[in-house]
């Protein structure tokens, strides 16, 4: 365990045009390219699974197994689709990555076709970052000009053609089978498992789906071994990553460290909470992880230990909230969130965001009736496990979480609007700083 | 407990491998393969579902069949509960449903509140209320009280699929059930769902209109009231209707369908459940085409033309039977009989016997559409007689499927359905035709692309791998050597062949003795044993002898005078070969007796017509295109409504020589006794093709009817009209320009009889042939005189105040 930053991902993001190619080679970029091309790509595979590399993307999967599922002796093309379809809220690591550094996504792209033998790769970006797509596609440009995509690739005889598609903006294509059926020209929903991707996904063809984070952490593990790699993090969670810092903090943004850090110590790094403000609730990874609280500050940010508490790493989003804001409000506008983007193929999801929501509401303006948080949470617990994918089970996080953590802000719901407990504009980072409370 | 068979309308013989679970503590061993929602029903437990069905592939969207499963066959089980619609049964799998798992009957109760929170409980004015399977399954699985309270979805409502099909959005469910049936069974993926989340909604495309040729089935399987038909929307209750099982009586595929009235009228139709012939899908034609017998031009009592007046007048039944009667009988077996292609075998069967005991003539044929002695010949030797050698769910089985003078989409739904399903499971499918159509596409055809008329050439040159069906349809009577090069390519391929008329009538008049020259049970004429036979069987000394006339002739011989009477059972006259020559043997015949449903071209000529009833108001059989005997109850009882069986008893009687039965069961009771001929029969026919040259300045004509036409079978069916397949005429950008027709632009067909225009589509097809739809906007018998590989005119441009399609 350390408690330092280790800047990786985000080591060159302070260069002057970092996105260039330039810039990444001056930094040593591409080096670990060369060695992987050399490498045979049962190596490559071998490489990332002893790494111990877990998906970046939330769910935590080995990175090097999800490789390994690919049939190889599988007589249709293989395909690397890159999930850059972030959309959480809370969630902001992936698109500052691929805005200063896309050459890093890139490199990981070609290695890890090389490793599943994929001769065609996909980055599908998020609709909504309109100059993330236009920077990534001018990074696969300069990288196809310097010999790095397109056909025999710095003379290996290996071929790998990588095309930038971006989506047009839902929630729901970053579900991986969604984003193959949007990928493939269709309304994103997600497809019925199995077959699984790795047997028949885009074009019905093996497929890899991995997220940027865990594609873009690919050349610095062949290029500094798994040793390197295996000195940071924890016993089941190796590595560095990217923690996304924001809300009522000091310093909001994006510190790459080791995985077990607590979040005591990424609030010391950020500046702590803002001032005269103290910690009342937070998500580890994004709105679809179960809320935690200031008891939790100390626990290990990695896999396990943020399962332990009752809630999921998820995408590291660490969304900090102060004392002035209203959980009812905020689980209010999540809830509005999933509502807005169930993608409607099954019942639970589409029809229990519209129920939570009506419920919700009620409690915010402090019109809510006896029995509205047992029902809020046997709704939960009706669309929990119930619904065609995660997104339904995301949805009901926040709410049984807050209500577990904070079920007396729930019952003020039944006489009180959250606006008078919590004064919206207290909440805000540009409030003045004497908040109620204090 | 064991279960070799589950309801998919498999027939297959091949071994079963069984999987054995347990489902509530009961062990039931069930195909490999089955999903858990299917193996729950074997053992008596239904599960609530939506969107699963069936025929459908799996989509696991409603979540309403969710159950338990603590064990998956591997020692472990699901943490959640599962959609049983879409996992296959495993080994060892143990399976909790809500009989027996709390978790499961909560969240199917769940459920059932999610899919009632937004829809609008208008039951009272749904037409679904009463036949709902959402409102029996919330019943069943769903709590008396809601617990919401807040605000519904709502949508603007109806809004139009298609003419025919119109959408309340929010009664919807979003199964995808529609969807998915007109994607995966059709073939017509013209409805979506579009949109997303709450606003999730069944949509078209608007310049892509749902016009499926079997869009209504998307109504029949929603499970909530969502699609309606403009037809019966608001016309009744599920619980005031009487449902009666029938017979579809528009193509030949024997299609079991389920006929709902009250009161004596008929409200709508069904498709019936037989896994064996239609599986639970009918054509909209089927379904939506039942008001022609009420269509107002009814004829209601017996009239008799008057001598003096030449008017028709209303008779009482004895005496017009004993005017048509004497009329016949001063004809002295100068009689032509053309009972057409619609009755029922029982009918054709009297027809049959009347013919050749009373009127002693073997002046019979039932074809009132192009023939020709060849097809005669090939029907008495391959086709009278053989039962089931081909089948629907032979189709599924074949190595290839070779398509001749037959486009299944428009001429047997069903059939195409059929082939379509087997055709996503490997099965090949091949069309001798001119063009690749729409149909052949879906069915992921191959084209063996010919000229009409140039089939034998095509069929001679095809190879085939063994287990190969040919499918041939009438049209190829109008193909001199194509039943003889049919019967070749066959043989040659040790392949089996069905023929398919299009009409539901034909099979069954061949086996009931309808043409010159093949008396009932497949005996051929020419046989004096089965002439023996016969004649022993119903009772005379003997049946005539002399060969008969076709069709053709008969009409020849009237307008020459060597026939003097017809005796007419339903034939529209621009359905035959020549509409001209017929009107004018019409003109010439003098006396015709006419046995009709509706007014006709032949009511205004006929000197006696005698109103029989329709299919919906009599009992009887059609023999399908497989063989299939296909029994049918009368679903309306009318009793001032007689059979052709009964009339034709009593014309008999009134002769003095009674039928011997004067009701369709005493017909059958006889049919059955009579049984199929087992002696010798026809050889095939050995023509060889036509080599006369064509006409300088001529095209070919390829043509079929479209499944949604002018036909009068449709009458009275505005909806369905409105989603008939725009009449084009189609021909290659080569043949258009060789006869400066703008691509796209009008053009014209014409004949020495009239002529006829068409927008035009460029198509693929051979150059110097021409595709026009046979009764779309202008029948192309009734204006050109000319049908399938005869030779017409094309020109450019339309032709003001002449027919225009």
């Amino acid at each position: 365990m350390t408690d330092t930053l280790t800047p990786v991902l985000s080591a060159d993001w302070g260069t002057d045009r970092a996105w260039t190619l330039k810039a990444y080679k001056q930094a040593g970029g591409y080096s670990a390219l060369e060695t992987a091309l050399k490498m045979a790509p049962d190596d490559v595979i071998a490489m990332v699974k002893d790494s111990g590399l877990r998906g970046r993307g939330g769910a935590g999967f080995p990175t090097g197994m999800k490789w390994s599922f690919i049939p190889q002796d599988n007589p249709k093309p293989k395909y690397l689709v890159v999930n850059a379809d972030e959309s959480e809220p809370g969630t902001c690591k992936d698109i500052p990555l691929m805005m200063a550094t896309p050459h890093t996504l890139i490199e990981g792209v070609i290695i890890a076709a090389h490793a599943i033998r994929a001769k065609t790769a996909f980055i599908y970006v998020r609709g909504e970052v309109l100059h993330v797509v236009r920077r990534l596609r001018a990074a696969a440009r300069e990288a196809k000009e310097a010999g790095y995509l397109g056909t025999d690739i710095l003379g290996s005889g290996i071929d790998v053609e990588l095309i930038i598609h971006a989506g047009a903006g839902a929630y729901i294509c970053g579900e991986e089978t969604a984003l193959l059926d949007s990928l493939e020209g269709r309304r994103g929903q997600p497809r019925l498992r199995p077959p699984f991707p790795a047997v028949e996904g885009l074009y019905a063809s093996p497929t890899v789906v991995n997220n940027v984070e865990s594609i873009a952490s690919v050349p610095s593990i062949v290029k500094n071994g798994i040793d390197w790699f295996g000195s940071m993090g924890t016993e089941k969670s190796k590595g560095y990553t990217l923690y996304s810092l924001s809300g009522h903090v000091a310093r909001p943004g994006q510190y790459e460290a080791p995985l077990g850090i607590t979040l005591r110590e990424l609030l010391d790094l950020g500046g702590g909470m803002r001032p005269g403000s103290e910690l009342k609730f937070w998500t580890p990874g994004g709105s679809s992880t179960p809320i935690l609280t200031a008891e939790h500050l100390d626990i290990p940010l990695d896999y396990e230990g943020v399962g332990a508490a009752g809630s999921m790493l998820g995408t590291k989003a660490l969304q900090v909230f102060d004392q002035t804001t209203s959980v009812v409000r905020c689980v209010l506008r999540w809830t509005e969130f999933y509502k807005h983007e169930s993608c409607g193929k099954c019942t639970p999801c589409r029809e229990g965001t519209w129920w939570l929501v009506q419920t919700l509401q009620r409690l915010d303006e402090g019109q809510g009736k006896d029995g509205d948080i047992e029902l809020l949470l046997d709704l939960c617990e009706n669309i929990l496990g119930r619904s065609f994918c995660a997104l339904g089970d995301g949805a009901t996080s926040p709410i049984t979480s807050a209500i577990q953590h904070f079920r007396s802000e729930f019952e003020s719901g039944l006489h009180t609007p959250s606006r008078e407990l919590f004064p919206p504009a207290a909440s805000t980072l540009f409030a003045p700083q004497t908040v109620g409370g204090k | 407990m064991t279960v070799d068979e589950v309801s998919t309308g498999s027939t297959g013989t091949a071994p079963v491998e069984l999987v054995t679970l347990t489902i509530d503590d009961v062990e039931v061993s069930v195909p490999k393969g089955t999903l858990v929602i299917r193996a729950a029903e074997l053992i008596g437990t239904e599960i609530p579902r939506f969107c699963d069905h069936p025929l459908l592939d799996p989509v696991g969207a409603c979540r309403q069949c969710l159950v338990e499963i603590t064990d998956a066959g591997n020692g472990r089980g699901f943490p959640k509960p599962q959609a049983s619609c879409t996992i296959e049964v495993a080994a060892g799998m143990v399976v909790k449903t809500q009989v027996t798992s709390p978790v499961a009957e909560k969240a199917q109760r769940g459920n059932m509140e999610f899919l009632l929170i937004n829809h609008p409980l208008d039951c009272p004015v749904c037409d679904k209320g009463g036949e709902c399977p959402l409102q029996n399954q919330s019943m069943t699985h769903g709590q008396g009280e809601t617990r919401f309270t807040e605000v519904k979805r709502t949508f603007p409502k109806p809004i139009k699929v298609s003419e025919q099909v119109l959408l309340d959005r929010e009664r919807c469910v979003l199964c995808a059930r529609c969807t998915r049936f007109s994607e995966q069974i059709a073939g017509d993926p013209f409805i979506a769902l579009v949109e997303r989340g709450s606003q999730q909604q069944v949509g078209i495309y608007e310049e892509e209109p749902f016009n499926s040729y079997f869009s209504g089935n998307t109504i029949q399987i929603c499970p909530v009231g969502a699609l309606t038909s403009a037809d019966y929307r608001f016309r009744a209750r599920p619980f005031d209707l009487v449902s009666t099982p029938s017979i579809a009586e528009h193509d030949s595929s024997g299609s079991a369908i389920r006929v709902d009235h009250r009161r004596g009228r008929v409200m709508r139709r069904l498709a019936g459940d037989d896994p064996e012939v239609n599986e639970e899908w009918i054509t909209d034609k089927d379904r939506f085409a039942f008001s022609y017998a009420t269509a107002g031009d009814r004829i209601t009592t017996p009239l008799v033309r008057n001598p003096e007046t030449e008017q028709l007048e209303p008779a009482s039944w004895p005496a017009a039977l004993a005017v048509a009667a004497k009329g016949l009988a001063a004809a002295e077996g100068k009689v032509g009989v053309l009972p057409g292609g619609r009755l029922t075998s029982e009918d054709a069967f009297a027809y049959s016997k009347f013919a050749r005991t009373v009127l002693r003539t073997n002046d019979i044929d039932f074809r009132a559409r192009a023939h020709s002695e060849e097809e005669a010949q090939f029907l008495a030797s391959r086709v009278a007689t053989t039962s089931l050698d081909v089948t629907f769910g032979d189709l599924e089985k074949a190595s290839t499927v070779v398509l001749v003078g037959l486009e299944p989409e428009d001429e047997n739904g069903s059939i195409f359905l059929r082939l379509r399903k087997a055709s996503r499971s490997g099965v090949k499918v091949v069309a001798i035709a001119s063009h690749a159509t729409r149909g052949l596409r879906k069915m992921n055809g191959e084209l063996v692309q010919t000229v009409p008329g140039q089939e034998p050439v095509a069929l001679a040159a095809l190879e085939l791998g063994q287990d190969a069906i040919f499918l041939a349809g009438e049209r190829l009577a109008s193909v001199p050597g194509g039943f003889s090069a049919l019967v070749a390519a066959a043989d040659k391929a040790k392949a089996r062949i069905a023929w398919v008329p299009r009409r539901a009538g034909e099979r069954g008049a061949i086996e009931a003795g309808c043409l010159p020259d093949l008396l009932p049970g497949g005996r051929p004429l020419d046989d004096v044993e089965a002439r023996t036979d016969l004649a022993a069987a119903w009772g005379v000394r003997t049946v005539p002898a002399r060969r008969g006339r076709n069709t053709t002739e008969i009409f020849e011989d009237t307008r020459l005078g060597t026939v003097h009477a017809l005796l007419i059972g339903g034939v529209e006259i621009t359905d035959l070969p020549d509409p001209a020559a017929a009107r004018r043997a019409l003109a010439k015949a003098e006396f015709i007796v006419s046995l009709e449903v509706r007014e006709s071209e032949v009511t205004e000529v006929a000197d006696v017509v005698l109103p029989v009833a329709p299919v919906v108001e009599k009992p009887g059989s059609f023999v399908n295109w497989e063989g299939r005997v296909r029994t049918f109850d009368a679903v309306l009882h009318e009793p001032n409504s007689l059979t052709d069986i009964r009339i034709l008893a009593g014309l008999a009687e009134e002769l003095g020589q009674p039928l011997g039965f004067r009701t369709v069961a005493q017909a059958r009771a006889a049919m059955v006794e009579l049984g199929p001929w087992d002696g010798a029969r026809v050889p095939v026919p050995t023509v060889g093709p036509d080599t006369t040259a064509a006409p300088k300045r001529a095209v070919v004509l390829d043509t079929w009817r479209l499944m949604i036409d002018d036909g009068r079978g449709q009458d009275g069916q505005l909806e369905l009209k409105a989603t008939a397949r725009p009449a084009v005429l189609r021909a290659s950008a080569a043949t258009l320009k060789a006869f400066d027709v703008d691509p796209g632009g009008m053009a014209t067909l014409s004949t020495d009889a009239g002529i006829v225009s068409f927008p035009t589509e460029v198509a693929e097809l051979p150059d110097g042939v021409v595709w026009a739809p046979a009764n779309s906007g202008a029948s192309l018998r009734a204006a050109l005189g000319v049908g399938y590989a005869d030779h017409v005119t094309l020109s450019s441009g339309s032709t003001d105040g002449q027919v225009t399609a």
